[in-house]
């Protein structure tokens, strides 16, 4: 078995970590490093759970092998709040109760935030598109949607 | 007792905090991935993996199993198979063993299973286990299953140990037969003007939870078992695999922590005996199992399927006379669990109308299918799939509006109902009028483009817990040393609320700020309080009246302990904000420290008082039983929770795809403890509900799943979701629930496949038959019909 030493942030956080070549981002992050935050809902990059920040970019983390970011910034639900100040995606969703069982939470508060940073002030269209690929089995996708037009229009207090 | 204290006390005074939408007291950890999940926990490097080898026969005689191979491989620690487990399992019908062992009744049946170092030599060890089969002739279809000379998939069906409101029907494959015989049918029909006669499918669906069942054993060498499990019952759980291993509950200790998602997929047992029994192999070692999203779709509990014929007619005047409901459950391989789903349907079979003469069999069949068992609705959304298109067709045949013809014959106040007794106070009526107005009834509105038609659609329900009659449930309410408050509960967060519903009773309760509390968690059968199940629409009203109870007996330990010191009437005390007030002689103290470690007496002379801590329960005890020949009775269910939807539809002419375009969903809750999450509720089911209707179907050949993934299984995405959807909350108060509460988490996604039916007829006049209503399937029926060429 190959293994592979990489390099890469955290949630700002430097690692020096050797991985086996075959180890998806997921993996790694949950079973090697217990970042336990991001889930695992299908393994198959068909459900969004295990949504993560790539170098600004949200990709599901089980159809990344863990070699391939070496060198990237990753950041992940648990890097969202900062000095016990909430992003405000995370507020915003606690606002509107998008909240039901939490699972797809995770996943949807990347993506969300990954949207609002390249797109502060999103339309509803848009934000059903950017949403589409994170599936909720509870809440029928209501307040989610309502919680990133509110984060849109609350002011940042994180840089990520 | 002083005014004052009247108005805050009186009877039917509701705190301030009941009604009020607080944050969910589980909210922060969710979004913050701080909540711990099951397969969240860390357990460390002697945690072994297990994998299960499935059946790849729908139905065979298993007539050999050679497991050496698998065992020498290195790394494997463990290979079980059913001749390790003699026992059987199941909730109302003991009909399967752990692991199968002379027989497979479907795809998927675990034949054994094997705990290794990891997850890959494990899978590995499953392809070197060597199983002949001997396939026996499937049975793929409940109204064919149901019929004399089938082949039988449970032989020794009589021989099962069942709960007494149970009929199974012995050498054949009905493992519950559930009757009505009210009135006379026969002699009614002649006395109506218009009577229908149709048939409806409804397939088999997934639950879909977003994390997959996960369950982690350990059996110590003294044989004490521990299970982490995402779980919606912790306490059956325990109870169901020490009964099947023959040994005591007290030493199965379950542990629920977060849960990412039931809908009853995870309520009674499905795979967590598995990785029991294979720790009981290899003692001393937690195991883990954890489905695979393919495994999921087909391998846990699934919705039964459903086959019901109806005839109905009504008179002149469109009042209902008689109903005949012919169901057949499409159970799967076990029906430990499903057989209820069908006698739920059964007393329930009219609908929520009064009907004077109905004719009722709720056939449970097995088949070589994925397991039935509950699902969100238990029964109710596939069997008002079909009456109340039914009840569509007959307004329209007798020629009423859709809306009057449910105004004149739906269920109100005192009511007679289908198995004999009378309609408590339901807010029905009301919720017809509320959805009919918010979807602006009878207006026609423009369709976004020529090549588009829009229609609108109602459907009406009605459901009860579906349970034994006596599943109890207890709470404590315990201080921490400022005042704050524990509250215990073994009902589990779904994500509907419970653990916020419970804080905020328990804090009304008692009279402190609802962030003075905390829940207990995660559940754990060995430090919680019991509960049932966390199933039926039943925990806000049971664990919430055992909350209530625990809080009132805290609040009364406390003004006990206040009044002795300040010899005073407790009847003159209060709890407010936290602090004991005196309404006489206006003195104040805070909860802090006392509730702990009392009140000095007078003069350094000792103290009073010591650690409160309040219990309380709750059991329904009024459930009777019902004459197996008639359905009749004195009391068959708690209570009805009822409801109403309408939705408005665009159908596409060119591709055939239905769009919901709004809707608007109205349920009588009793009261809503907090509003805002009631309405989650109800979005949730709507969209779930819209969901099965548009696009779901466990699609089976022979037996075999042709779309256990999320792309060939499409559940509802955010491009699905309505753009407009009232919700509207009727108040009729339960007489037995707190605060006048009863349940409504189920209820919303049981008219809508219905509601969305009747609103595709509206729109072009055809209706499907049966859902999904994909669009390849609505052009083609609308290419059958003519409407496009």
């Amino acid at each position: 078995m190959s293994t592979h030493q990489i390099n890469l942030t955290i949630n700002g956080v430097a690692e020096t970590l050797t991985v086996p070549s075959h180890m998806t981002l997921l993996q790694m992050l949950r079973d090697h490093l217990a970042y336990t935050g991001t889930k695992n809902g299908c393994a198959a990059g068909e459900c969004g759970a295990c949504t993560v920040m790539l170098n600004g970019e949200p990709v599901n983390s089980c159809m990344v092998l863990a070699p391939e970011v070496d060198g990237a910034e990753l950041v992940t639900v648990e890097g969202l709040a900062h000095d016990s100040q909430l992003d405000p995606i995370q507020q915003a969703i606690l606002e509107t109760g998008g909240v039901q069982c939490g699972f797809c939470t995770p996943g949807v508060l990347i993506s969300s935030r990954a949207l609002l940073d390249r797109n502060p002030n999103p339309s509803e269209d848009e934000i059903r598109q950017a949403l589409l690929g994170n599936l909720c089995r509870c809440t029928g996708y209501f307040r989610i949607i309502e919680a990133v037009q509110q984060a849109a229009q609350m002011p940042a207090t994180v840089e990520v | 007792m002083t005014a004052a204290k009247e108005a805050r006390q009186g009877n039917g005074h509701i705190p301030d905090l009941i009604g009020a939408s607080v944050p969910k007291i589980d909210g922060t950890e969710k979004v913050i991935g701080a909540a711990v999940y099951t397969d969240d926990i860390q357990f460390g490097p002697r945690l072994l993996y297990a994998r299960i080898l499935r059946s790849p026969h729908p139905h065979a005689k298993i007539v050999s199993i050679d497991t050496s191979k698998a065992m020498a491989l290195p790394g494997v620690k463990a290979v079980v198979t059913g001749a390790d487990f003699p026992g059987f399992i199941g909730l109302y019908l003991q009909d399967r063993h752990i692991f199968c062992r002379d027989r497979v009744r479907y795809i998927g049946d675990p034949v054994a299973g094997v705990a290794a170092s990891t997850e890959e030599i494990a899978e590995q060890a499953l392809g070197l286990i060597a199983v002949e089969y001997e396939p026996l002739e499937g049975v793929f279809d409940p109204e064919i299953g149901a019929q004399p000379g089938a082949p039988l998939i449970h032989p020794d069906l009589a021989d099962y140990h069942v709960k007494p409101f149970i009929f199974p029907r012995a050498n054949s494959n009905v493992s519950n037969h559930f009757k009505i015989r009210k009135g006379d049918v026969e002699a009614a029909w002649g006395d109506c003007k218009a009577v229908i006669e149709r048939t409806y499918r409804i397939p088999q669906v997934q639950h879909v939870p977003l994390e997959t069942h996960i369950a982690i054993a350990e059996v110590t060498q003294d044989n004490k078992v521990t299970l982490h499990a995402s779980t919606q019952s912790p306490f059956a759980q325990r109870n169901l695999i020490a009964m099947a291993l023959g040994i005591s509950q007290s030493d199965v200790r379950v542990v629920g922590g977060a849960i990412g998602g039931g809908f009853g997929a995870k309520a009674g047992v499905t795979m967590e005996a598995l990785a029991v029994a294979i720790a009981q192999k290899v003692k001393g070692f937690p195991v883990k199992l954890r489905l695979t999203r393919e495994e999921e779709f087909y391998t846990t509990f699934v919705r039964q399927g459903l086959i019901i014929k109806l005839k109905i007619g009504c008179d002149q005047d469109g009042k209902l006379l008689a109903m005949q409901n012919t169901m057949y459950w499409d159970g799967g391989a076990y029906t430990e669990y499903g057989v209820n789903v069908t006698r739920a349907a059964g007393y329930s079979s009219s609908g929520p109308y009064e009907i004077p003469n109905v004719k009722t069999d709720s056939y449970c069949v097995y088949t070589n299918h994925p397991v039935g068992g509950p699902f969100r609705g238990f029964g109710m959304p596939e069997m008002h799939t079909g009456i109340e298109q039914a009840i569509d067709e007959l307004a329209h045949e007798i020629g009423l509006d859709p809306v009057d013809f449910r105004r004149i014959n739906c269920l109100k106040t005192g009511s007679a109902l289908v198995t004999g007794s009378k309609m408590h106070p339901t807010g029905l009526p009301k919720a017809i009028e509320a959805v009919a107005q918010a979807i602006d009834w009878g207006v026609e509105s423009k369709a976004s483009a020529p090549n588009k038609r829009r229609g609108k659609g109602i459907a009406l329900m009605w459901k009860a817990p579906a349970m034994p009659p006596n599943p109890g449930s207890s709470a404590w309410v315990e201080f921490s040393e400022d005042g704050t408050i524990i509250v215990g509960v073994g009902g589990q967060d779904l994500g509907q609320g419970a653990f916020t519903i419970a804080a905020q009773i328990a804090a009304a309760g008692l009279g402190v700020p609802y962030d003075w509390v905390r829940v207990a968690t995660p559940l754990d059968t060995k430090y919680s309080p019991y509960e049932w199940q966390t199933v039926a629409s039943r925990i806000t009203w049971s664990m919430g009246n055992a909350v209530l109870a625990a809080a009132r007996d805290a609040r009364q330990q406390v003004l006990e302990l206040v009044a002795e010191a300040w010899d005073e009437k407790i009847e003159d005390l209060d709890i407010i904000e936290g602090r004991v007030v005196s309404y006489r002689s206006e003195e104040s103290i805070s909860l802090q420290d006392i509730v702990i470690y009392g009140l000095p007496k007078e003069g350094d002379s000792g103290w009073r008082g010591g650690p409160i801590r309040g219990q309380g329960k709750f059991m329904p005890t009024y459930v009777t039983g019902l004459d197996p020949e008639t359905g009749q009775g004195e009391r068959a269910v708690v209570h009805y929770t009822t409801g109403a939807q309408a939705v408005e539809v665009e159908v596409d002419m060119d591709t055939g795809k239905v769009e919901v375009i709004r809707g608007s969903a109205a349920f009588d809750l009793g009261k809503a403890i907090n509003p805002e999450l009631a309405k989650a509720q109800v979005e949730g089911g709507f969209v779930q509900g819209l969901s099965t209707a548009l696009f779901e179907e466990l699609i089976l050949k022979d037996g075999v799943l042709q779309n256990p993934s999320f792309v060939d299984y499409r559940i509802a995405t955010t491009a699905d979701t309505p753009r407009q959807l009232a919700t509207i909350l009727v108040e009729e108060p339960q007489d037995d629930g707190p605060f006048g509460a009863r349940g409504v988490g189920e209820h919303p996604m049981v008219p809508t496949i219905a509601a969305i039916a009747n609103a595709i007829y509206d729109a072009i006049g055809l209706r499907i038959s049966a859902p999904p209503y994909l669009s390849e399937k609505v052009y083609m029926a609308m290419h059958a019909a003519g409407l496009v060429t």
